[in-house]
């Protein structure tokens, strides 16, 4: 029926042939994971989960410096974690010993959040520290865990009105 | 370079070997987390922010971040009395060493936190045209950077500027919502070292999480709700001048 059919037959292999090309490298290139949650790569999920931390964060903290709870728990600072001013100390946490986090300058920590700036919301305590403190230490008369001071032991206390002062 | 049949014998082996490690992957996920038990999502209570650059500066450390770019930022805003409609906002440095004293005075002045949205219907990654980019089933919005081309399309799709192109890696690098860190049942960086609790990571699908309980008594935005991103970034006390 078909005399030249020959060169069909020609056709349909090569075909067959790409086709097969096609199939092997596809299933070579495309990741085994690729559409098992939709049009991505599964396994980039637990990829993205499996980076280490850095910040340990403040259970791990209070889990041995349980003297430094109690004392935050007497000050308005109780809800600031220990890492806000501290740094990232998940390395501290996995081997206390010979990681030790470095010695916290005051003056810088405290203006970070206490620094007067209008922006700020109006019942948060802030002060214009050059005229507070001018630029002394703030732990000399606070105890940063417990930043109130108590009247009793006022001996160098400033102005004393560390929370209004500085307030646009 | 030109490529040459002894450079594509060395090559050839190179590339078989990146991909057999594309394809490997890394271990699974904590045994205990399931995927289709959360929808992460977080929640901005401007009034309480203070502009302190914590978030900025452990986002950096926790996910290096290179310098001079940003997966979170802080704007501040003043809007003067008489053009509501013409906010000034700067963000120096995208706020990592704090605010210096506000010059101008009057006005209204704020600050606003900006990370990635997790948009739940996200055009960024409806552009990828490789998939390297997606929303993950527990409704975080990812990059697979061993797969990112680098093309930026969703550097510009993304309507609220939180992506950028990472200079070492040339990929594409976002707000990963700390995803490392919220699988294992820690919070973001960012809101383990927010001060005064602005920032505060929620999980919708958890019928403890007081986030319920925070959006039936607030009135909370998202950010270009016209954009109809689907965004999961809650906003408590945000202006309207805010873009």
């Amino acid at each position: 029926m078909f005399k030249d059919i020959e060169h069909l037959i020609r056709l349909a292999v090569v075909i067959v042939v790409l086709l097969a090309i096609f199939v092997v490298l596809r299933a070579a290139v495309v990741p085994k994971s690729f559409g098992q949650y939709g049009h991505y790569r599964g396994a980039a999920i637990a990829e993205a989960a499996a980076r280490p931390i850095a910040f340990a964060g403040h259970d791990v903290c209070e889990g041995c410096h349980t003297d430094v709870v109690e004392q935050k728990k007497q000050g308005k600072h109780v809800v600031v974690a220990c890492e806000a001013c501290h740094g990232a100390l998940a390395k501290h946490a996995d081997d206390p010993t010979s990681v030790t986090p470095p010695k916290l300058d005051t003056a810088v920590v405290c203006a970070r959040c206490h620094e007067a700036n209008s922006a700020k919301p109006k019942g948060f305590p802030q002060v214009v520290t050059a005229d507070h403190s001018g630029g002394i230490a703030c732990d000399t008369c606070h105890q940063p865990h417990k930043p109130k001071i108590e009247e009793q032991k006022a001996e160098v206390k400033p102005t004393g009105k560390s929370r209004t002062e500085g307030k646009n | 370079m030109d490529i040459t049949r002894r450079r594509m014998l060395v090559l050839l082996p190179a590339a078989a070997v990146a991909w057999k490690y594309v394809q490997a992957g890394t271990p699974e996920l904590s045994p205990n987390y399931k995927l289709s038990e959360h929808w992460w999502s977080m929640l901005i209570d401007i009034p309480k922010c203070i502009g302190c650059g914590s978030c900025v500066r452990a986002c950096a450390e926790e996910n290096d971040v290179p310098d001079g770019y940003f997966r979170t930022w802080i704007e501040r805003y003043h809007v003067a009395d008489w053009k509501i409609e013409r906010p000034e906002v700067e963000s120096p440095n995208g706020g990592k060493q704090g605010f210096p004293p506000n010059e101008i005075s009057g006005g209204k002045n704020f600050f606003v936190p900006k990370l990635c949205n997790h948009c739940a219907d996200s055009p960024c990654t409806q552009v990828c045209p490789v998939g390297a980019t997606f929303v993950t089933p527990d409704g975080v919005v990812l990059v697979d950077k061993n797969y990112c081309l680098g093309c930026r399309y969703c550097v510009q799709a993304c309507p609220y500027g939180c992506r950028f192109i990472n200079p070492k890696t040339n990929t594409a690098e976002k707000c990963t919502l700390c995803y490392h860190r919220i699988t294992k049942g820690l919070t973001t960086a960012c809101c383990e070292v927010c001060p005064t609790g602005a920032r505060q990571l929620a999980d919708l699908k958890n019928p403890e999480d007081p986030i319920h309980e925070f959006l039936r008594t607030h009135n909370v935005q998202v950010l270009k709700p016209h954009m109809a991103t689907g965004a999961k970034v809650f906003y408590n006390g945000m202006d309207g001048s805010v873009r």
